[in-house]
């Protein structure tokens, strides 16, 4: 075999992965990538505008598709420009793998020209990284990369490639597995603990389905449907599990946690009986503690050992991928022909309808200025709830969680762990290049958007046509919003004074700028906008500037302390929740 | 510190650069405590052997566990506080040596079972092994001024009987 290039190595190995799109900026230290790549049209290049939007078109790219997210950055800046998006990917397990130049092994350390220690650097926000210091080894690193990357709880994985390795010459082989003694992720739950789960669920009275993100990226959906309808419990979802379950049926009932619907909290406070799948007791879920289902036996389902007993301590553990351990449940259920207690469950059942009647996600609507729930409920209907959605971060985002609903998982994508402004823009095209047929919809903000505004070249450039709802309030409305609460309106550093002409900036990079400022005209837009089918356009809604999102738990409040809109305008919270986030 | 609740935590771990970087940084990150830590390849070669002596509740215990098995590159690790075990340290300790306090700390060095490694007209350099504890007390024996400089490996162990930690 003839030896080639550590450059030419790593693109055939991109090949050889069946990797799609590399998104990527180039530099000094990956110059020999760059032409690697060049000379071949396999592996598309996808030409950024910024490293931190390289990763999160990625990431968005992984969360639509199920496939790992891949990206190539220069040494230094390239590297720290990515850390955003890569600690985004960390907090809530996307898999991705990130290749970084590096300065020539003899440089390392000498704080050579755009050198900066990658491994270091990324070390706590990756699953796991690599410097790569013999290009013999470089193929089997790559391999190791993806595998670490998607397998177990799947996380983004660092390779770092100093420049020297990319042009030093090697066979290539590339292994078609690889085995690592050290690391071994359990998929197949505990029988003995699958049946003693078993056991608790039926017996349940008050039961309580709550599952997250890890239903999503695990593909669970379908055992997670099927356990749901078998049983005829109440289920909620986590921020980052909407979809798994479909939003439409009678038996969801709604978001839970700081923002989660009266009913979901409401029921999660009274459960006696909770099952826990492939979520992970957020703070934003659980708020205070030791407030948290304090009457309920706890199930916990989750591929990561770690996460479970984390914050709260469970009862049942399972390790395992969510749908083995699911299958496992329902084989047990209906090869023993189990049923649950149908008259407890009736009777909780109608006490979940009473909490429905307080209709937590009622606002106030206005035929003067629009009401941003207005919009996300005109976006559902007119996409007829099967556009992609991502979003920023902020009250756009929550408005986002509970007025669209979601019938399928990897519908929607947003950034939940690390909560990254500016995630939503390339998260979209990333989604859009993974479904080019799809419709896909960024609701943003005016703080948001302008974190990551530069891709709007990007999506010109490769015509990933998005449609940008921007919830424009002249605010950063999150934080103007516990101002408002928690800090006697003292609304510091959250106006801002001077916003850009958004219908001019988007017509700038070659876009469709639209202003709506009319309740009246919000529908007509959004079906103008999907109409063109091939082109980005920028809806710039300008929405209720006062406008709070309910319900919501105060930090360091119980479940059941929820301040529900237009019964409770004016809060406070006591000493020990602000200290709290 | 409350003695039940120190744990020391063995770890088989790849023998990589960057390895022991990635269980310190895990202690810093999640803000738990390291007590000691002591680091060394063992037999064979690919492999480290790493020895951390920590403190918390059952919770944070378990936490460190789980937090250290989920390295990439931890192979294996035991709480060695779970099960019978011995525990070793190492001390090298240079003291003042003059007039009457040379039997002195001859004597108290015997009966620690030290070895004096180096003699001078007016020191000793001790070598002491044991458990911390056993340590400890050596230290509180002899007179504080005579303490010239103290070193300690920090604590490692291994399980007693047939238990073994390998790969």
């Amino acid at each position: 075999m003839e030896p080639i290039t550590g450059a030419e190595i790593l693109v055939r190995c991109l090949k050889d992965e069946g990797v799609e799109y590399l998104f990527g900026y180039p530099g000094g230290s990956v110059l020999h990538i760059y032409d690697e790549l060049y000379k071949q049209e396999d592996v598309k290049h996808i030409l950024v505008r910024h490293e931190q939007g390289a990763v999160h078109a990625a990431d968005g790219y992984s969360r639509a598709s199920g496939k790992p997210g891949v990206v190539l950055v220069t040494s230094g800046p390239g590297v720290t420009n990515a850390v955003t998006g890569i600690a985004t990917a960390y907090m809530d397990s996307i898999p991705l793998v990130v290749f970084s130049g590096q300065v020539p092994t003899a440089l390392i350390g000498n704080d050579a020209f755009q050198e900066v220690d990658t491994v270091g650097i990324t070390r706590p926000c990756v699953k796991h990284n690599f410097l790569v210091k013999d290009v013999r080894l470089l193929a089997e690193t790559v391999k190791k990369a993806f595998y670490i990357a998607m397998t177990g709880r799947p996380g983004p994985v660092l390779v770092d490639l100093p420049k020297d390795i990319t042009i030093t010459k090697t066979e290539y082989h590339y292994p078609k597995k690889v085995k690592l003694r050290s690391y071994n992720p359990t998929v197949k739950g505990h029988a003995g603990q699958i049946r003693k789960a078993v056991d608790m669920i039926l017996s349940a009275k008050r039961p309580m389905l709550y599952t997250g993100g890890g239903v999503v990226l695990g593909d669970g959906s379908a055992e997670l449907v099927e356990l749901t309808q078998l049983l005829g419990y109440p289920i909620t979802q986590t921020l980052m599990g909407l979809g798994a379950y479909p939003a439409t049926d009678k038996q969801f009932i709604g978001m839970l946690g700081m923002h989660g619907t009266y009913e979901a909290n409401m029921a999660m406070h009274e459960c006696d009986t909770l099952i826990a799948i492939g979520a992970r007791f957020d703070d934003r879920v659980t708020g205070k503690i030791d407030k948290f289902c304090p009457t309920a036996r706890i199930v916990h389902v989750d591929i990561d050992p770690s996460s479970i007993s984390k914050n709260v301590k469970v009862d049942i553990p399972i390790v395992g991928s969510v749908p083995n351990v699911l299958r496992a449940m329902i084989n047990v259920i209906r090869d023993e022909k189990l049923k649950p207690d149908a008259e407890a469950l009736t009777q909780w059942w109608r006490q979940i309808d009473e909490w429905r009647k307080v209709e937590s996600l009622r606002y106030r609507p206005s035929t003067e200025v629009i009401k941003p729930q207005f919009v996300v409920e005109k976006l559902y209907q007119v996409t007829e709830g099967q556009a992609i959605i991502t979003s920023d971060v902020g009250q756009h985002q929550m408005w986002a969680a509970q007025y669209y609903l979601f019938d399928r998982p990897r519908q929607w994508i947003n950034s939940g762990g690390l909560g990254t402004m500016g995630f939503g823009l390339p998260a979209a095209m990333g989604a859009k290049f993974a479904f080019p047929d799809q419709d896909v919809a960024c609701i943003t903000g005016d703080g948001s958007i302008q974190m990551m505004l530069q891709e709007l070249a990007t999506m010109k450039q490769y015509n990933t046509p998005v449609k940008i709802i921007n919830l424009n309030n002249g605010y950063l409305g999150m934080v103007r919003q516990w101002q408002e609460f928690f800090y006697q309106k003292r609304y510091s550093m959250t106006y801002f004074e001077a916003l850009p002409n958004f219908v001019m900036l988007a017509e700038a990079y070659g876009h469709v700028g639209m202003k709506v400022e009319k309740p009246g005209d919000v529908e007509g837009a959004l079906r103008e906008a999907f109409a063109m089918k091939d082109r980005t356009v920028f809806l710039d809604f300008v929405t209720d500037p006062g406008e709070n999102v309910f319900p919501m738990i105060p930090s360091g409040g119980g479940q059941n302390e929820m301040l529900l809109a237009e019964r409770d305008e004016m809060v406070s919270t006591h000493e020990e929740g602000m200290v709290l986030v | 510190m409350n003695n039940s609740n120190r744990h020391v935590i063995s770890i088989l771990m790849e023998n990589e650069s960057g390895a022991l970087s990635r269980v310190a940084n895990l202690f810093s990150a999640r803000g738990y405590n390291i007590e000691s830590l002591t680091v060394a390849p063992t037999d064979d070669p690919t492999l480290s052997r790493l020895t951390l002596v920590t403190s918390g509740n059952e919770q944070v215990i378990e936490q460190i566990v789980k937090q250290l098995n989920k390295l990439i590159d931890v192979v294996k690790l035991i709480d060695l506080s779970e099960t019978d075990s011995i525990e070793r340290e190492l001390m090298l300790i240079k003291t003042k040596a003059l007039g009457e306090q040379r039997a002195e700390m001859m004597r108290l060095s015997e009966i620690f079972g030290g070895h004096i490694l180096d003699v001078t007209e007016s020191t000793y350099t001790i070598e002491l092994t044991g458990p911390g504890g056993k340590l400890d007390s050596f230290l509180r024996a002899i007179e504080k001024d005579a303490i010239l400089e103290v070193v300690r490996s920090g604590a490692t162990g291994i399980a007693l009987g047939q238990k073994a930690l390998h790969v």
